[in-house]
């Protein structure tokens, strides 16, 4: 299916998705000729029920997994022309907050975020590894008491901030939050999404992609949000052309998810 | 007709699996000789995996020097043969019962806590999120987890046959009364320094495999806390099967080359 979404004239694209086609046993495709392009500094909504691939496509993104056909540019870069190793140092230019944070158990909330730093930039001296690991925390409102805890003795909340820290660590270029709302109450799903709009805010230019259940949170904050179901694009668009869809998958997907809230 | 498909559908999946941790295999112990070579994480796999062992391995030896001494003794004493029990006893430690006795409790210790750990950390994400930072996790997680095992493990041999040589003096010496004398010239005279090296070298191997078969276990780890578990149970297993399969082969690898080298085993 081919995105019939009309972007400004020299409009910069960050990902651009080819029909991108994925199975796993050869006989059933999780993803089904996608087409999808996501502008530069813009933030968008990837939504959709279980199951229609959208964390298989965010692995395609991120390079963990390998397209069965297809073609995947991220930042001007065909990531199927990368070797093991170079994608691996292209992998520096992304940031991603998962949905369980993935802190390092091991790890204090400072050393987490020090680490990504000391990976790639140990040409730094370790007080300027802990300044800039500090100031990342401190922009995500963590408040410095915290910063000798281990994951374990800090809230859900805490520890989102932390893992959005750590994304942010190496400055990336492109911000992937992978469903981060999931399992959260209510208070806490809003403090995560308006920290999603300021950290997007505060890093103008960076483009971030917010994988999500969340309609409410997706229309509110994003500035494209793309509809998939069974491996393809259903519609692609602004938040307020989704209430306007005539599209019945979309309409029942939206009246559903808005009449929850 | 069945059961035929079933068998050669296992039998496909069983040799795939094998073909899948040679890969994992020879990918992980390419990583160790590439920089930066990651010292503290050495230290601290290093320190699990040996200092950790230490107790449960003194342990053990010691019971299983008295208890073989003591089955030997029995033995021999029938044919008036009890001043050779201590070397007996130090050739089947030093070769044999030690570096297989050591792996099977290193792979269940150390192999089960390193497929659990891995495997946490995959369904955690933790793995994901180190591969999205830019961080080669093969170099990063396992490198270090195989390089500790084969350092550790025949230090642990070393220290298992000293200790149950010394459960075996004690019986011999002490217990049933063999001559002290007799006992450490006769031990001295038939155990060599190339028996002992014989086992470290086999010791090294088996900690090269059960730190490849568990990493593989708990870095494909799948399904949850279910998923991990399983991942631990059939890394053990895995590997004490392939410790006790591969000290055959080991020790007719040595047999030939003894033959070759003209020393006779």
């Amino acid at each position: 299916m081919a995105i019939d979404y009309s972007f400004p004239e020299k409009t910069d694209f960050s990902i651009q998705i080819k029909d991108l086609r994925k199975t796993f046993d050869g006989k059933e495709f999780v993803l089904n000729g996608l087409n999808l392009k996501i502008p530069k500094g813009s933030l968008t909504a990837i939504i959709g029920f279980s199951g229609t691939g959208k964390s298989v496509m965010l692995k395609h993104l991120l390079g963990l997994f390998k397209p069965t056909s297809g073609y995947i540019e991220v930042l001007q870069q065909d990531l199927s022309s990368l070797s093991n190793e170079k994608l691996i140092q292209f992998r520096k230019n992304f940031g991603v907050l998962f949905q369980g944070s993935a802190l390092f158990d091991d790890m204090t909330v400072l050393e987490n975020v020090c680490f990504p730093l000391i990976e790639h930039q140990s040409h730094l001296p370790v007080e300027k590894i802990i300044e800039i690991a500090g100031t990342k925390l401190k922009q995500v409102g963590l408040d410095e008491k915290h910063f000798e805890k281990l994951p374990s003795q800090i809230s859900g909340g805490m520890q989102k901030r932390t893992g959005l820290a750590r994304a942010l660590a190496l400055d990336p270029e492109i911000l992937f939050y992978d469903e981060p709302t999931t399992g959260l109450d209510p208070i806490l799903t809003e403090m995560v999404d308006n920290l999603i709009v300021e950290t997007h805010q505060l890093h103008a230019g960076k483009t971030s992609v917010v994988i999500s259940h969340d309609l409410d949170a997706a229309f509110r904050i994003a500035d494209y949000v793309a509809m998939l179901n069974a491996g393809q694009v259903l519609l692609f668009g602004k938040p307020e052309e989704f209430f306007n869809s005539e599209i019945e998958l979309v309409k029942r997907f939206v009246t559903k998810g808005m009449k929850r809230k | 007709m069945k059961w035929i498909n079933l068998a050669e559908d296992n039998f496909n999946s069983f040799f795939l699996e094998v073909g899948a941790i040679i890969i994992f295999g020879i990918d992980s112990v390419r990583q160790i000789f590439k920089k930066p070579f990651r010292y503290l994480e050495l230290v601290r796999h290093m320190e699990f995996v040996g200092n950790q062992s230490l107790l449960i391995i003194c342990l053990t030896s010691l019971f299983t020097g008295l208890a073989l001494s003591f089955q030997i003794y029995l033995g021999f004493k029938l044919f008036n043969a009890v001043n050779f029990v201590g070397p007996t006893v130090g050739l089947g430690i030093t070769r044999e019962l030690g570096p297989v006795l050591t792996g099977l409790i290193v792979s269940a210790r150390a192999g089960g806590a390193m497929a659990a750990r891995l495997g946490t950390m995959r369904v955690n994400e933790q793995i994901d999120a180190l591969d999205v930072m830019g961080i080669n996790t093969k170099h990063y997680l396992i490198a270090p987890r195989i390089l500790a095992s084969m350092i550790c493990m025949p230090l642990l041999t070393a220290v298992f046959d000293f200790v149950a040589m010394l459960g075996s003096w004690f019986l011999c010496v002490k217990l049933v009364e063999i001559d002290e004398a007799i006992f450490w010239d006769k031990v001295t005279g038939i155990l060599e320094i190339r028996h002992i090296n014989e086992g470290l070298f086999k010791s090294c191997i088996f900690g090269l495999v059960f730190a490849i078969i568990c990493s593989y276990r708990g870095f494909n780890t799948t399904g949850g806390a279910k998923g991990v578990g399983e991942a631990t149970n059939r890394g053990v297993v895995m590997s004490m099967v392939m410790i006790i399969i591969l000290d055959y082969f080991l020790t007719n690898l040595i047999r030939v080359y003894y033959q070759l080298a003209g020393i006779a085993a």
